[in-house]
């Protein structure tokens, strides 16, 4: 018993350390790494200035956007559960108490009851900024999102429209979540013309895509990754900056395969790029941003350039984002590509607790995908 | 009737002296009265003269007009009551994080069914009369001759367009016959800034407030001139000059979007409410309890009108819940509520004024159950002859009339005649079927308007898909509609 659990933790460390090392490397230069993911203690915000950016962790990154929100619109809320003492993941730290109970609020239990709440309150004209507490946990939501959300503008023939609605929710593998805290629900938003959906891969992009999010006509769907809440930090400068929507990034240069992903899982592939590039092979990374409406042209044209894709999310498999872009790219490159559309995602199963660092799309497995496409 | 110990007969009779008890505990059936009475929540009576505009103060009946009002903090009263108990100590108060309880070492459940009927408030009785000592908001002449005309207006434009889909002339309709004053009414005591968000049996709020035969006619034949850009089926009405939301199919997603708006409407200090709309179906889903929830615990200015009318579509209310109706379920989420005979037109006005009145001033939301009878058939898609006898819709179509008993007070009153009754009712037809001309010639939106409106601006991805598609369109023309124009 104490053996299996020794083994396990080490796999976990492993995995964490995989993670921590992938960071160094996807974010900005001046990067200082928050403790290991387990026993964590507090990240409190660094005091290392530069200019007037600061170096901050991801749940800081999203609780200063969400203060500039309130700042700047005095018809922008938060609501959600537990918001109101700073919320589970601290991303709403401060904001009852600077902008008070009218518009920083708990709502009841109950996640189809924020998000129509939510559509009434942004079908008035307001920012509605909509927490709901771990992305496993949208469902109840879904008919509202999907139904009501998405169609609003489209069947009112636009006399009415709830663009003001952002829904944030923590996404992904946090080392030790199972089933329901743990879950990439993405692919499924992917699927509803109407809704908008983003996912940032550090804090300061984090910060940016928010405050696009929020202001940004339509209603959308914002999945926080929370492996990453205290785990990357970042320089982000600390004024009031919007990143585009729909404008996927090329944040490594290559020229053998194009690598795409989103959120936490963009580390993991960074770290594979790096040690691919020691067997000569050169890979380009695309972090998408938006899933919908996503960037084809950026992603087309790199594939211009490789004639490789791999595509990796923890979503599993089957029915993933993953064959969307998949599909898409042989439409439109098929005589450019010299090797089949690869995809390292998580398993068609539930997300396991003792088994996920089986379950996880890994370095290696991206790795080995990264060499077997190439040497197609 | 169980539990009858010494220590509780005690407390009956200390109770008696206090107003009304007595008596509604005689009135009372199915009652567990005692688990009433030792419930911490003391039941309160809102006497409807609290309420300024009613008229005949004097009238105070036990009988009627009761509103049955439960107030959650006023401990002042359960104090009182309970301090004269003998054995002070076996009936504590104690502070839980959840609530103030009162302990008691006897068993009590709550019953499953109220203490007392929910009464079912009503001025007029079946014959368009008064009823003796009633309350209600008065109406102007005015006022009442354009509730009537809205309400015959109704009848025929749903007669003429049900009539229009049987000819195959547009796809689908749903009636509000039945639900006339429902709809009339209750918008007639609303005003124009107050936000709706109907479900689909209320176009009648629509034409109260304005919404012309003609734009009616527009959308259920989903031509250019439509507002919904023919998007949706027909009687999918939405009017943002008239504060409308646009009706959609999905049961009670309307709901919690009412408490939203009308929570927005606090915030901008707003004389205004939202109000929404449902049936007895709606109130099983899950919306319409996060909704109640919710607005109780945001306090916001919403009106809730359900149309308990029976049956959501073959399913009677005996297969939709257990409750005793639908009021009932406000005083279990804090939301005060009423039970109306909706098919009394001054009813449902006094009512719902007063709800405004309420929602309004105290933020809070409120609960209108209008009993009713749904006299169409759900839609043009179901023949309700097959699970409900043809003799009783009948019977409530001819005796039970809502149109037709608010036409004999407005007669009474000598503000309407027959003769002003067939120029109504003619003028209207030919109106309509002169819309319904109109309307059927117009042309359709064009094609365009199948990509517009998915989000703000139209993304590359619709860009792609409507190029792809117009270069089909032209190489397999006889494949689409010819008036739609491309």
């Amino acid at each position: 018993m104490f053996i299996v659990k020794f083994v396990f933790l080490h796999f976990v460390c492993l995995l964490q350390r995989e993670r921590e090392m992938a960071l160094r490397n996807i974010m900005g230069k001046r990067v200082r790494i928050g403790l290991m993911g387990r026993r964590l203690l507090s990240t409190a915000t660094c005091d290392v200035e530069s200019g007037n950016s600061k170096s901050i962790n991801l749940y800081s990154a999203i609780n200063q956007a969400l203060h500039v929100a309130l700042e700047t619109d005095p018809r922008a809320f938060v609501f959600g559960e537990d918001v109101s003492f700073g919320g589970v993941f601290r991303c709403t730290t401060g904001l009852a108490d600077r902008f008070g109970k009218a518009r920083v609020f708990n709502t009841p239990l109950c996640e189809q009851g924020i998000v129509g709440f939510g559509i009434g309150l942004a079908a008035m004209g307001n920012r509605a900024i909509a927490e709901i507490q771990f992305a496993d946990y949208i469902y109840p939501a879904f008919d509202q999102i999907v139904n009501e959300a998405a169609k609003f503008r489209y069947r009112s023939g636009n006399q009415f429209n709830c663009g003001g609605l952002t829904i944030r929710a923590p996404y992904g593998a946090v080392g030790h979540g199972g089933h329901y805290h743990s879950q990439s629900p993405e692919a499924f938003f992917c699927h509803v013309p109407g809704i908008k959906v983003v996912i940032p891969r550090s804090p300061r992009q984090a910060k940016g895509l928010l405050l696009s999010c929020i202001r940004d006509p339509n209603p959308v769907v914002f999945f926080e990754p929370k492996w990453l809440y205290r785990l990357a930090v970042e320089e982000v400068p600390e004024h009031d900056y919007m990143l585009p929507l729909s404008e996927a990034e090329v944040i490594r240069q290559g020229s053998d395969i194009t690598l795409v992903g989103w959120g936490a899982q963009l580390s993991i592939m960074e770290q594979a790029c790096i040690e691919a590039e020691k067997d000569g092979i050169s890979c380009e990374l695309v972090d998408l941003k938006t899933l919908i409406p996503w960037d084809k042209e950026t992603v087309e044209a790199s594939v211009r350039k490789t004639g490789r894709v791999l595509i990796s999310h923890e979503a599993p498999v089957t029915g993933g984002f993953g064959g969307e872009i998949s599909a898409s790219i042989v439409e439109s490159c098929f005589l450019r590509l010299e090797a089949p559309v690869a995809r390292v995602c998580g398993l068609d199963t539930p997300f396991p607790l003792v088994f996920e660092p089986f379950y996880m799309p890994t370095k290696n497995k991206i790795l080995d995908a990264i060499k077997a496409t190439v040497n197609y | 009737m169980a539990f009858f110990s010494k220590n509780s007969r005690t407390i009956i009779n200390n109770l008696k002296s206090k107003a009304g008890l007595s008596r509604l505990m005689k009135q009372s059936r199915n009652c567990c009265s005692m688990s009433c009475l030792n419930n911490t929540n003391c039941c309160r009576f809102i006497p409807l003269t609290t309420i300024p505009q009613l008229r005949n103060p004097d009238s105070y009946s036990h009988k009627k007009g009761f509103l049955f009002c439960f107030q959650r903090f006023q401990s002042t009263t359960s104090e009182q009551q309970f301090a004269s108990l003998p054995n002070g100590e076996h009936n504590q108060e104690l502070d839980f994080p959840g609530g103030k309880v009162v302990l008691s070492p006897e068993m009590q459940f709550l019953s499953e069914s109220p203490c007392v009927y929910n009464h079912c408030y009503r001025v007029l009785d079946d014959n368009g009369q008064l009823i003796s000592n009633s309350n209600f908001v008065q109406v102007s002449e005015e006022i009442a001759v354009k509730m009537y005309s809205n309400m015959a207006t109704l009848q025929i434009l749903d007669t003429i367009f049900y009539e229009a889909q049987r000819q195959g002339r547009i796809s689908f309709y749903v009636t509000t016959i039945g639900e006339e004053a429902i709809n009339i009414a209750s918008a007639a005591a609303l005003k124009s800034d107050d936000i709706v968000f109907p479900q689909y049996r209320e176009p009648g709020v629509l034409l109260w407030r304005g919404f012309t035969l003609q734009e009616f006619a527009n959308q259920c034949f989903g031509n250019k001139a439509d507002y919904g850009k023919g998007r949706q089926m027909p009687v999918h009405y939405g009017s943002n000059k008239l504060n409308y939301f646009t009706v959609a199919s999905t049961i009670a997603t309307q709901i919690p979007h009412a408490v939203g708006a009308a929570y927005s409407l606090k915030m901008d200090k707003k004389d205004a409410c939202a109000v929404t709309y449902f049936g007895d179906g709606g109130t099983s889903e899950g919306d319409f309890h996060a909704a109640l929830n919710f607005a109780a615990v945001t306090e916001s200015p919403v009106i809730f009108i359900c149309r308990n009318n029976g049956w959501a579509i073959s399913t009677p209310t005996s297969d939709q819940f257990r409750s005793e109706g639908i009021a009932v379920r406000g005083q279990a989420y804090g939301v005060r509520s009423i039970r109306v005979d909706g098919n009394d037109a001054l009813a449902m006005y006094s009512a719902v004024h007063a709800a405004r009145e309420m929602a309004i001033n105290e933020h809070r939301p409120i609960l209108v159950e209008a009993v009713t009878y749904r006299v169409g058939h759900h839609s043009t898609s179901d023949d309700s002859t097959k699970y409900r006898p043809a003799d009783e819709i009948e019977w409530w179509k001819m005796a039970r009339d809502p149109v037709t008993r608010f036409r004999k007070w407005i007669e009474a009153n000598g503000w309407w005649g027959s003769e002003t009754e067939s120029q109504l009712r003619s003028s209207i037809r030919n109106q309509l079927l002169q819309a319904i001309q109109i309307a059927e010639r117009a042309e359709k939106p064009p094609v365009n308007d199948l990509f517009t409106d998915v989000y703000d601006n139209i993304p590359s991805n619709l860009h792609e898909q409507e190029k792809w598609l117009r270069g089909t369109i032209n190489r397999h023309p006889k494949d689409y509609p010819a008036d739609v124009p491309v």
